[in-house]
């Protein structure tokens, strides 16, 4: 079990903006009438988008009230699952997946680049207070690996040299392009592609 | 090799574009009006015949599943849950059929709610695949405005919405119960079984739970017929499968596979073999993170299917195959897995949340020689402490790996960790020990 905590600093006040609102009201419409608590994943993560990366306790309670559920089982669902920030994170959030298949094919490379280039410490912003990074377990791009993700974006087929130009870029403001970073087909094998031919070809 | 006209995921590699008009050109939608026009024990039968068995890792026969559906819809309205959080160490296929053939797993759902009798499909997609959802939620919009889902789908007669449920990057949100509670807007902890989903499931309704590749696979099924997949295979192992490989080969990738194939000539011909040669193989971790590894004596003659992999104690899984070769540390390998299931452990049973933590420590300090002799055994009984004693398969998920690497490795974890336990003399003292350790001399 990861052990979760809320940050220190809270904000007082928490409101949807009108296009969270829409957003909302449309997600909440997917699910059965009377079980709208369905929705409340979705919910933090609009919470979590619109309130920069992370979610304050207070918007826990505006999304209990929204959903008409108990702000005990929202803290709950927050803390349970970790995609959920719970404290400030930088407008890149890096995460560098270390499980065994990326480790044996030198993930530690990656973090390494992550303490040169953003901060000593895992989910500790960059000097700039743009960036930070952490750990997380498998992103399921295994046979791209080893790989990071930051933000949305999947960044596969990585050494430590691309690494440190992807954050040298990321570090200007600049966005680089997500996806193998040998050039490679998607999960194809590189080189060495012996089916489909035809429609490689085509 | 199979040959390519018998692969059923043609885009695998997104060469010929996800939009709805590639994938007529591949045959699908074609004559879904048709396919269902034959009824529901016609699919279900083809499904039977076929013997496909689920892709998921526990590979449980998908036609038996669809039957346990109740035959009459009563007051509860039935649910179709697509199962696409793939969160496995090692493998990676759901991502490519989410992104590349997302129309196969469309008319999949559409078929699959028709045989069931659902009106409403969700796809439970992990979170970390957000740019997969949206393109599955692209390709889904695409579905309704050229009405093959939703009222009257693709001209069959049969309403189906579906919809998409992210994920928060819990693992155990794979297993079908967890992933009902995410879908209600719980905490992912598993339910006890019975009574099971396929009576009481999602909001207390019938709910069938598939994985992703099994429902893709079931138009080409229907299409081609259950006896054309049962064709390739073996006996109760047929059809194909995508494979992912990696690790330390020379050319990691997924490949769609006759299943039965041989392990060499996936890592040989299709992953460019080991670097370093196929001497330098240390060991294979044959379906997934879950299943125990298999050592390189072994995997000379080893075949890639459920019954066969069982047959060495280990299993198929989700087919996710990692390599691992000589100039790896074996047991830091395991003890990065350990730390993978101490991280994902739900925290509902006591015997995996303390003993996934424990499994961790113990197997670290193993591979930095720091252990004493006998706690060897120690993390053997830890793992036989776990393994049937959660009320979810995790338990025996993070054990087995500990035990495949006890099992195959036991003589490195010995040559390294020689120091002397502190307690040299055992003493048997009832009301301290597990009373199933007594029976054992020097537990």
């Amino acid at each position: 079990m990861s052990l979760r905590r809320p940050a220190k600093d809270q904000p007082e006040i928490f409101e949807f903006s009108s296009s969270s609102l829409d957003e909302a009201n449309k997600i909440v419409s997917k699910y059965p009438k009377g079980k709208q608590q369905s929705a409340v994943m979705a919910l933090l993560y609009i919470a979590q988008k619109q309130n920069d990366n992370w979610i304050p306790l207070v918007a826990m309670k505006y999304i209990a009230k929204f959903l008409d559920m108990p702000y005990i089982k929202v803290y709950e669902v927050a803390t349970f699952y970790t995609m959920y920030n719970l404290s400030p994170v930088g407008k890149y959030f890096v995460q560098v997946c270390t499980t065994t298949p990326c480790m044996i094919r030198g993930a530690n490379k990656l973090v390494e680049a992550c303490k040169e280039k953003i901060s000593d410490k895992e989910n500790e912003l960059s000097n700039d207070k743009s960036c930070s990074w952490m750990e997380v377990e498998c992103l399921g791009a295994c046979v791209n690996a080893p790989m990071m993700q930051i933000n949305d974006d999947y960044y596969e087929d990585l050494d430590k040299e691309k690494t440190v130009d992807i954050f040298d870029k990321i570090l200007k403001g600049e966005d680089p392009k997500p996806g193998s970073y040998r050039g490679r087909l998607n999960t194809e094998p590189e080189n060495n592609r012996k089916t489909l031919m035809d429609v490689k070809n085509a | 090799m199979l040959k390519d006209q018998d692969r059923i995921f043609k885009n695998l590699y997104n060469d010929m574009g996800a939009d709805v008009k590639s994938a007529q050109t591949r045959g699908d939608w074609v004559n879904t009006s048709e396919l269902i026009a034959k009824g529901r024990d016609w699919i279900i039968n083809e499904v039977k015949d076929s013997q496909l068995r689920g892709r998921g890792g526990a590979g449980f026969p998908t036609g038996l599943k669809w039957s346990f559906a109740p035959k009459e819809v009563g007051s509860r309205p039935h649910y179709l849950v697509i199962n696409a959080d793939e969160s496995e160490p090692g493998t990676c296929k759901d991502r490519d059929i989410l992104r590349f053939e997302p129309h196969k797993l469309i008319e999949g759902c559409l078929i699959a709610s028709y045989a069931v009798q659902a009106h409403v499909c969700y796809i439970y997609i992990r979170g970390e695949y957000f740019i997969e959802g949206q393109k599955l939620q692209s390709a889904i919009d695409e579905a309704y405005e050229k009405n093959l889902i939703g009222k009257n789908a693709a001209g069959t007669g049969w309403d189906l919405d579906i919809y998409i449920h992210y994920g928060a990057g819990a693992y155990i949100c794979g297993e079908e119960t967890a992933l009902l509670e995410s879908i209600e807007g719980k905490k992912g902890q598993p339910r006890l079984k019975p009574p099971f989903p396929a009576l009481i499931g999602l909001y207390g309704c019938p709910t069938i739970i598939n994985n992703v590749e099994t429902i893709a696979v079931v138009p080409t099924i229907l299409r081609r017929s259950g006896k054309w997949f049962s064709s390739l295979g073996r006996e109760k192992n047929t059809g194909t499968k995508i494979f992912c490989i990696s690790g330390n080969v020379n050319n990691p990738c997924n490949v769609e596979e006759e299943m039965n194939i041989s392990l060499k000539e996936l890592i040989e011909v299709h992953a460019g073999g080991v670097v370093g040669g196929w001497e330098n193989l240390q060991a294979v971790i044959p379906g997934g993170s879950s299943m125990p590894l298999i050592p390189k004596e072994k995997c000379e003659t080893l075949t890639m299917d459920f019954d066969s992999l069982m047959a060495e104690k280990s299993g198929l899984g989700t087919a996710g195959i990692v390599v691992i070769n000589k100039d790896q540390d074996i047991i830091k390998c395991m003890a990065r897995i350990a730390r993978f299931y101490k991280h994902e452990s739900c925290g509902q049973c006591t015997p995996c949340r303390e003993g996934s933590g424990w499994m961790w420590r113990m197997l670290e300090r193993m591979a930095k020689g720091e252990a004493t002799k006998d706690e060897v055994d120690m993390l053997g009984d830890v793992t036989n402490q776990i393994a049937g004693h959660t009320i979810c398969a995790f338990g025996e998920g993070s054990s087995w790996p500990v035990q495949g690497l006890l099992r195959h490795f036991k003589k490195e974890i010995e040559e390294r960790n020689n120091l002397d336990p502190i307690v040299q003399k055992k003493n048997n003292i009832p009301y301290l020990v597990d009373q199933h350790l007594l029976d054992k001399k020097n537990a």
